[in-house]
């Protein structure tokens, strides 16, 4: 059916006037258009609106009212362009005055810290008094950072620099639930993420390994070498839960190549990084080497002698790791498999390897070699991954320009999608592929999320407290605004049987259509 | 030792789980690696065990039930060792008074006794149709509640890379679906120990049960069909969804408005849940499994003794049981419910009369052909040094050797399906007596 589709598109602007061409087409000449597609229909290359799709789909969170065309128009080649380079495109002041309204998200870690952690906790209160302490932070904080990632991802003209944002923070997943993890979920994006999000891998490496959000989340604050004279009380010994992490993770993968010894010996290179309590209460910035903690010893990592240098032994394994074979393998698979297919084709993740390797982790050139391959363009890949719940709630919350008001309820939803901002327990971070995904209830629920969402009633709409409004003053999402908007995405096929139904449901199919699952 | 090494040795060193009844007192304690005790005869260290009986008939359909105690259940003060002078030193104010004091423990085995707020289990304890696991767990140290949970959900202690969890991966091994609602989730989201590739359905607690969806509307199914039709994978998705969903609200109201004409008032609170579990399940033989997870154990602070902040939750967790077992009617005799927590808590109160995050638990069995009447396992004793790390019970029973019993034994599942669903688990139900009449 995509030919005909092709074919009514470019002619056609209403969505009146295609539906009456449709139900011609559908009358009389369906078996015609099947006829001429067989086996071309996969062979055909993109028309120009697909291209535009295709780049909404997989270089931003789908289309808003308008999106196509403007792609269509300055050309998708430009629009990679500017999207790789996110500093030439300016942020709306509107989503720079919501960003800054934010407090917590202009404080340094330290601040939060001591605003909202141990600090601000008197350990002399009742424990009504404690508890209602210790409630602030994901009372007061927690929204504030999911509003902050809301807003961007829907509103933000820099699209690709919130799903590269969204992609790193997956794999450098920390979880918002483990205690101090929470104060500094939103610096942790904000500074640490986002900055290097297109930036070189060795920077975001870096950035990761010295951020308090990481340091706490897999432990490696309290580790300290065995033996060492600040070996004592809570880190009294080596603790190798990160420098696992950091290897099969964020770097080499589970078979980059290392042993059980590489890891004790990335632990003992990474003793003494650590948080410094007193330096946070001082105003200072979290992150200290802990001299008196450091393993001293001569190492050997990954088959290499690393002549022990304090603190630069760290920095020198972290140059390893980021310019190693095996993690231009593994974040190139990573990044087929998020822009391109689940099934990762071996050819490109070479291309992109030997990219990778040759421009010393320059993300922004490996992209550009992905997005300038075949296989991006190719029909097999096009429309074809099923959107995982982030992807699902973002592009509906923008192909219907409903904006973000109350990050509660958008996070509510991901939570009964298993997609919860910052909830994924454990280092790994949630998959992106149709086999963790699609199942039954969580279709059912897509379905019904996206009834709800068009209705113009939302409460993502409204601040949290406002009333709804009454049926009168509601403003459901209009659905023949909305099959402009996604074009193409929805297909002829589709749109023929959602335009079939009652007039007040359409909108709520078009968003909760099989078509609309996909990207 | 690190944690992948400290499982690779307890799979040496402790192959062959060691799991007899116990409960003479407090000598019998073996220390843990002393085999003499497996090559007693079970029946002679069984203690409190019912008159013989005979396997019941249900209809034939084996059935699990697990019941999920997330924050790490007081094991100590469910399951308490009364006959233990060293308990009531660990505890001086949250310990369960001593049977025949003001709420003290019910006796089970001379040495055990029972929370006095479970007592509406004590007609299947002395039926024979409940048992406990003491001093078992999962091997890996975590004492994180999110960690150790999900090592228990998934099955694969210390290894967190596993995706599905492995009541999950039962249903690879169980006769082919005829029915969506093969395995029933109750609450929100999957959790982690339901999660792969086998279809799941979820019902939600409380009154949002029965509270129609938007896709529940005649009128939408009846829009979104023509949608679904094809062939693909998400289509089919869709069907099998709705599919579940329509049996699940038919059977749902049914049974309600039978109830609200007979005049009878709807439970509250989990009893309302597990009442619908039941008779769902009573109904539909081909509900093979179910998962229900219960909040609120985390007792740091005024944990109570036999009265008190435990003891609130546990009451209502026993009458949730009960109100399980009753509804199941004759599936009852087809089914096993077990009850678990990722971890146990320290054997010595804390000063604020709590208890913080330990090592060592007990399982609870309850089934209408279940060997019950007993306590199972080996006691490693609770003097200093059989203590783990000087401070928890000891794990002498992994719980992957109970859940391989009750999979095998029950759920009819094959020896070589077993290391599929518990990969790292070379044990299997090697020294597991029979747990089923």
């Amino acid at each position: 059916m995509r030919p005909l589709r092709q074919l009514i598109h470019p002619i056609l602007g209403s969505v009146r006037a295609r539906r009456a061409l449709l139900l011609v087409l559908l009358a009389g000449s369906l078996d015609l258009a099947r006829a001429a597609t067989p086996g071309a229909a996969t062979a055909a290359p993109l028309s120009e609106q697909e291209r535009a799709l295709h780049v909404l789909n997989r270089l931003a969170y789908g289309p808003r009212p308008g999106d196509l065309e403007q792609v269509e128009r300055m050309g998708v080649k430009r629009y990679i362009e500017q999207q790789l380079h996110p500093e030439r495109i300016p942020l709306p002041a509107d989503l720079q005055a919501r960003l800054a309204a934010l407090p917590g998200l202009q404080m340094t870690p330290a601040q939060l810290f001591v605003d909202y952690g141990p600090p601000s906790i008197d350990k002399e209160a009742d424990k009504e008094v404690k508890q209602a302490a210790r409630q602030r932070a994901p009372r007061e904080l927690t929204p504030q950072f999911h509003t902050a990632r809301l807003l961007q991802a829907t509103e933000s003209p820099r699209q690709l620099e919130e799903v590269m944002t969204e992609f790193w923070a997956n794999h450098f997943n920390i979880f918002e639930g483990k205690e101090w993890v929470r104060y500094w979920v939103g610096d942790y994006e904000k500074n640490a993420i986002r900055p290097y999000a297109l930036g070189h891998f060795r920077d975001l490496l870096g950035a990761v390994a010295h951020h308090p959000a990481m340091l706490y989340y897999l432990d490696n604050w309290l580790s300290s070498g065995a033996g060492t004279p600040g070996a004592r009380g809570r880190f009294k010994g080596l603790n190798e839960n990160y420098a696992r992490e950091l290897m099969e993770l964020h770097t080499l993968g589970v078979d980059g190549g290392y042993q059980q010894t590489d890891v004790i010996t990335l632990a003992r290179i990474l003793s003494g990084w650590t948080i410094d309590v007193n330096a946070m209460k001082a105003g200072a910035a979290p992150f200290a080497f802990a001299v008196q903690r450091h393993d001293n010893a001569p190492k050997v990592f990954l088959g290499r002698p690393l002549a022990a240098s304090g603190y630069q032994e760290g920095e020198a394994a972290l140059d390893i790791l980021a310019n190693h074979p095996s993690t231009a393998r593994f974040i190139s698979t990573q990044l087929v498999q998020y822009f391109v297919s689940d099934q990762p084709d071996p050819a490109l993740v070479q291309r992109l390897t030997q990219k990778f390797l040759a421009t010393q982790g320059d993300l922004r050139a490996v992209l550009q070699t992905l997005f300038d391959s075949p296989q991006f363009w190719a029909r097999s890949n096009y429309q074809t991954q099923f959107k995982t719940p982030y992807q699902f709630v973002v592009s509906a919350l923008r192909a219907s320009d409903i904006p973000v008001r109350n990050a509660k309820p958008v996070n509510g939803a991901l939570g009964q999608f298993g997609m919860p901002l910052y909830g994924w327990l454990t280092p790994e971070g949630y998959k992106y592929s149709e086999a963790a995904w699609l199942n039954p209830d969580a279709l059912l629920r897509r379905i019904n999320f996206a009834g709800n969402l068009v209705n113009g009633k939302s409460p993502i709409a409204r601040a949290e407290g406002e009333p709804a409004p009454s049926n009168a003053d509601a403003r459901p999402v209009d659905p023949r605004r909305l099959l402009d908007t996604l074009g193409p995405a929805i297909s002829a096929q589709a749109a023929a049987k959602i335009t079939a139904a009652p007039e007040n449901v359409q909108a709520g199919l078009i968003l909760g259509s099989p078509d609309f699952m996909k990207r | 030792m690190n944690r992948r090494d400290f499982i690779r040795y307890l799979g040496a060193a402790g192959s062959g789980a060691i799991l007899v009844p116990i409960g003479l007192s407090g000598c019998a304690v073996a220390p843990v690696g002393d085999k003499s005790i497996s090559r007693a005869t079970p029946a002679k260290l069984a203690y409190g065990s019912p008159a013989p009986r005979g396997h019941a008939n249900g209809d034939g359909a084996p059935r699990m039930v697990v019941v999920f105690l997330r924050g790490a259940v007081d094991g100590m003060n469910v399951v308490v060792p009364h006959g233990d002078p060293e308990y009531y030193r660990a505890r001086p104010s949250i310990a369960v008074a001593a049977p025949g004091q003001a709420n003290g423990a019910i006796d089970l085995t001379g040495y055990f006794g029972l929370h006095p707020a479970l007592r509406p289990l004590m007609p299947y304890w002395e039926g024979g149709q409940l048992a406990f696991v003491h001093a078992s767990g999962s091997p890996d140290g975590s004492r994180s509640h999110f960690e150790a949970q999900d090592y228990m959900e998934t099955g694969t202690p210390g290894q967190h890379n596993t995706r599905d969890g492995w009541l999950n991966r039962v249903m690879d091994y169980l006769p082919p679906a005829q029915s969506p609602l093969q395995a029933l989730n109750v609450g929100d989201a999957t959790p982690r120990i339901l999660a792969g590739h086998n279809v799941v359905a979820n019902l939600q607690t409380g009154r949002a049960a029965t509270r129609p969806g938007l896709i529940d509307q005649p009128r939408m199914m009846q829009a979104y069909a023509p949608l679904y039709e094809g062939d693909d994978a998400v289509a089919k998705a869709y069907r099998d969804g709705i599919a579940a969903r329509r049996e699940l609200m038919s059977e749902i109201n049914s049974q309600e408005q039978q109830m609200a004409n007979n005049g009878a008032p709807l439970p509250n609170g989990l009893s309302l849940d597990t009442a619908r579990l039941g008779r769902l399940m009573r109904h539909d033989p081909r509900i093979r499994l179910a998962f229900l997870a219960v909040g609120g154990w985390d007792t740091h602070i005024n944990q109570g003794n036999g009265t008190g902040q435990l003891a609130g939750r546990l009451a209502p967790l026993a009458e949730g049981l009960a109100t399980l077992a009753r509804e199941l009617g004759p599936a009852f005799n087809d089914t096993v419910i077990v009850v678990m927590s990722e971890f146990g808590r320290t054997f010595r109160e804390n000063g604020n009369g709590g208890t913080d995050h330990g090592h060592g638990n007990a399982m609870w069995l309850m089934g209408g052909n279940l060997r019950g009447g007993k306590i199972y396992g080996q006691w490693p004793g609770l003097n200093q040094a059989a203590l783990n790390e000087g401070r928890d019970l000891a794990i002498t029973t992994d719980f992957r050797a109970v859940l391989c019993a009750l999979s095998e034994r029950h759920m009819r599942i094959t020896d070589g399906a077993l290391e599929k669903i518990f990969p790292q688990y070379a044990a299997g139900t090697k020294g597991i007596p029979n747990l089923f009449i």
